[in-house]
């Protein structure tokens, strides 16, 4: 699905259905290289279980247009997108980059939030100047460390979106067509200096009116899973620990479905 | 940041896509012979139906131990997922039935397999699939060729039977011009020798009868996928990027950014067509890859001992092997396939008793073959042990010399596939032959 925000094309994968603003959203925000495909069986599994979602490519991602955005204007890119949606109420999930956007996002859209929850996360999400600089000299090799670090198997199973994929490969060549895509510049600079450069929490936290789950990878060296303290103390959240690494949507599809539906299901019972 | 990196090849040819099974702790990869899988509810069946979970439900759309086979030949090719099928030529025919219908186009090299070259020339064409075929070396042909409706550039790593060596970087940048993208039969060669994806070419696939099982017991085949081609950009595949009527209306470019071609091609070429691999082929596949290298190192180095030892043989009028200075793509085999140019070739007999210097007979040919003693006389290659065919006597045998000529054979040509035996044997054998068509 297109809509129209700031004279840019802003593309969201509706999970297989057409969309349906009077169901209760989720709005899925992919990381740092990604796009909407990331969540390609968590988002079709709820499209076709009475979710209206909305998995999204963020500007200059995919099949979005415009240019790379911080972390708070993505947030408030992701609350006008909501609101241009109609959607009454939504769940706000958001993968690594894509959770501290989701986080802002909740913030925005206040009573609109049903519930965030923050996958593969870590706060300050800081990047290692050495990985910075690498990027700027061989951006392809900065790809492949971060595929490396981003893996924790290259045996995931059942594989994602199938079996015979392989969730390294794939992961390499997502992020390589996403930084192919963007030609007017660095779109590995602009994401991982956007995570670098995110300190919001004290900020968003408070206005965050919905209840949060993390869901963190025991074996993720992205996000470490230590890492999560100040999201712990300021948001107080339900946490969620898979046997994964950071490429969570991939590693552990059917644990990170589980732990959005409980999260969905905390809202109900509200 | 040192320490984090993609493992090396022999790395994963023994771990990627396994890990020891959870059930039961087996280290090998289990042969999971099973038609079917257990749904956890109805909710979990239709799920995987829908493609809203990953798992398996029938083994001709995915196995597990196939799933294992496809996830290493894929890791193995810097791809994004594979596909094991009945065979090569069903990889192939995977290949091209998902991306192109009758009226469709392909521009595809002379120097092909024989059966290759029948499916695109006589079978396809059947079905209102056109190619065009052109000369590897030719550049400026395979530009030439395509057409609004071309849907493929196809050609194998080394070509049959001259070892053409096909210039990945040059003509797949031809084909991402016009928005297609180019195929490779990388049999020949396999990931040890060459990575054809990292060159440039966007689908790859391997008869893994050949070098990958690599113990002449098995036929099968892997498609794999490189996930870099951009189908939507290109406005030539309406298959991946239009809803498919066939599956819910599923817009395959939209599910996966990387992998639609795959999705389509199980999702619908494995489910219709159905040639699929069984798993306990898988499973032999997989016992082959994990030696892989170490039996490609040594099919290369027996094949250089071999070569050299023809290359100055008086009773051998030419041998076609691209490490050679005399073969036309030697500098271009420098660059692309610095490990070496495999363990097929041909060669030329020399004319009889050294009395004149033109080229054997079919009866020299036929006579060195029969005086030969370790070569196995059949139809494969990429065996462990050596093999060899006269294919004027054989695959080609209904052809005049005129029409051997024109397919780049002689009456004299010999195919061999270099084995894993110790290489002085094979050489002595080779000598014997070689003066019993002195003889003839």
């Amino acid at each position: 699905m297109n809509i129209d925000l700031d004279g840019h094309g802003a593309y969201a994968y509706t999970g297989g259905k057409p969309f349906d603003a009077t169901l209760p959203g989720v709005v899925f925000v992919h990381g740092a290289l990604h796009d909407h495909s990331v969540w390609i069986l968590q988002s079709r599994y709820l499209a076709h279980h009475g979710r209206a979602v909305l998995a999204v490519d963020l500007p200059a991602h995919g099949r979005s247009g415009g240019t790379p955005l911080g972390v708070e204007a993505a947030g408030q890119w992701i609350a006008r997108l909501v609101e241009a949606s109609g959607v009454q109420r939504t769940a706000l999930v958001g993968h690594s980059m894509g959770s501290l956007i989701a986080l802002e996002a909740a913030a925005r859209l206040g009573a609109l939030a049903s519930v965030l929850v923050m996958v593969g996360t870590a706060y300050p999400m800081k990047v290692s100047p050495k990985l910075l600089e690498l990027c700027q000299r061989d951006v392809l090799a900065a790809i492949d460390l971060v595929n490396a670090l981003s893996n924790s198997t290259h045996a995931a199973k059942p594989s994602h979106p199938g079996p015979g994929f392989s969730i390294h490969g794939s992961n390499r060549a997502l992020m390589r067509r996403m930084q192919r895509g963007y030609a007017e510049g660095n779109l590995f600079m602009a994401d991982f200096s956007a995570c670098d450069a995110y300190g919001g929490l004290a900020a968003a936290a408070p206005r965050v009116q919905c209840p949060t789950t993390l869901v963190l990878g025991s074996r993720d060296q992205m996000t470490l899973p230590q890492a999560v303290a100040p999201l712990v103390e300021t948001l107080k959240p339900r946490v969620v620990t898979l046997p994964a690494g950071h490429n969570l949507m991939a590693e552990a599809p059917d644990g990170l479905l589980a732990a959005i539906n409980q999260a969905l299901q905390q809202d109900q019972a509200r | 940041m040192a320490g984090y990196s993609d493992p090396a090849f022999d790395t994963l040819a023994l771990h990627a896509g396994a890990a020891p099974d959870p059930a039961t702790g087996a280290r090998a990869v289990p042969i999971h012979l099973s038609t079917s899988f257990v749904f956890d509810s109805s909710d979990h069946a239709a799920s995987l139906f829908n493609m809203e979970r990953a798992g398996h439900v029938y083994s001709r759309i995915s196995n597990p131990t196939c799933a294992v086979l496809e996830e290493r030949i894929a890791a193995l090719d810097g791809g994004v997922g594979a596909i094991a099928t009945a065979s090569g030529q069903a990889a192939l025919h995977l290949a091209i039935a998902t991306l192109a219908g009758a009226g469709s186009h392909i521009v595809a090299s002379t120097a092909l397999y024989g059966g290759s070259h029948n499916l695109l020339h006589y079978t396809l064409s059947r079905f209102g699939i056109e190619t065009t075929f052109v000369k590897p070396r030719d550049l400026a042909a395979w530009k030439a060729a395509i057409r609004p409706h071309t849907k493929l550039l196809f050609g194998e790593t080394l070509g049959n039977p001259g070892l053409d060596v096909l210039d990945i970087p040059r003509v797949s940048a031809i084909a991402h011009d016009a928005g297609v993208p180019l195929l490779v039969d990388s049999t020949f060669t396999t990931p040890w020798l060459m990575k054809p994806l990292d060159l440039g070419a966007d689908l790859v696939f391997h008869s893994a009868t050949k070098f990958l099982s690599g113990h002449g017991t098995i036929v099968g085949g892997v498609l794999v996928d490189g996930g870099l081609f951009d189908w939507a950009a290109s406005g030539r595949f309406a298959e991946l990027t239009q809803p498919y009527s066939g599956f819910h209306g599923m817009v395959f470019a939209e599910e996966s950014t990387t992998g639609p071609f795959l999705l389509r091609a199980r999702r619908e070429g494995l489910r219709d067509f159905g040639a699929c691999m069984s798993p306990h082929t898988a499973w032999l596949i997989l016992q082959g890859i994990e030696t892989l290298a170490l039996r490609m190192e040594r099919h290369v180095a027996n094949t250089r001992k071999v070569v050299q030892f023809l290359a100055q043989h008086p009773m051998v009028q030419g041998v076609g092997y691209p490490e050679l200075e005399s073969h036309p793509d030697h500098v271009l085999a420098k660059q692309l396939l610095p490990r070496g140019c495999g363990a097929v070739f041909c060669f030329e007999l020399k004319g009889s008793r050294g009395t004149h210097e033109g080229p054997a007979t079919r009866s020299q040919g036929k006579a060195f073959i029969e005086a030969l003693k370790i070569f196995s006389h059949l139809a494969n290659v990429g065996d462990c042990r050596s093999l060899v065919i006269h294919p004027a006597s054989t695959t080609h045998f209904r052809m005049d010399d005129a029409a051997l000529a024109s397919a780049g054979i002689g009456p004299g040509t010999i195919r061999l596939s270099i084995g894993l035996e110790d290489a002085d044997d094979l050489i002595d054998d080779l000598g014997r032959a070689l003066k019993a068509a002195q003889k003839s």
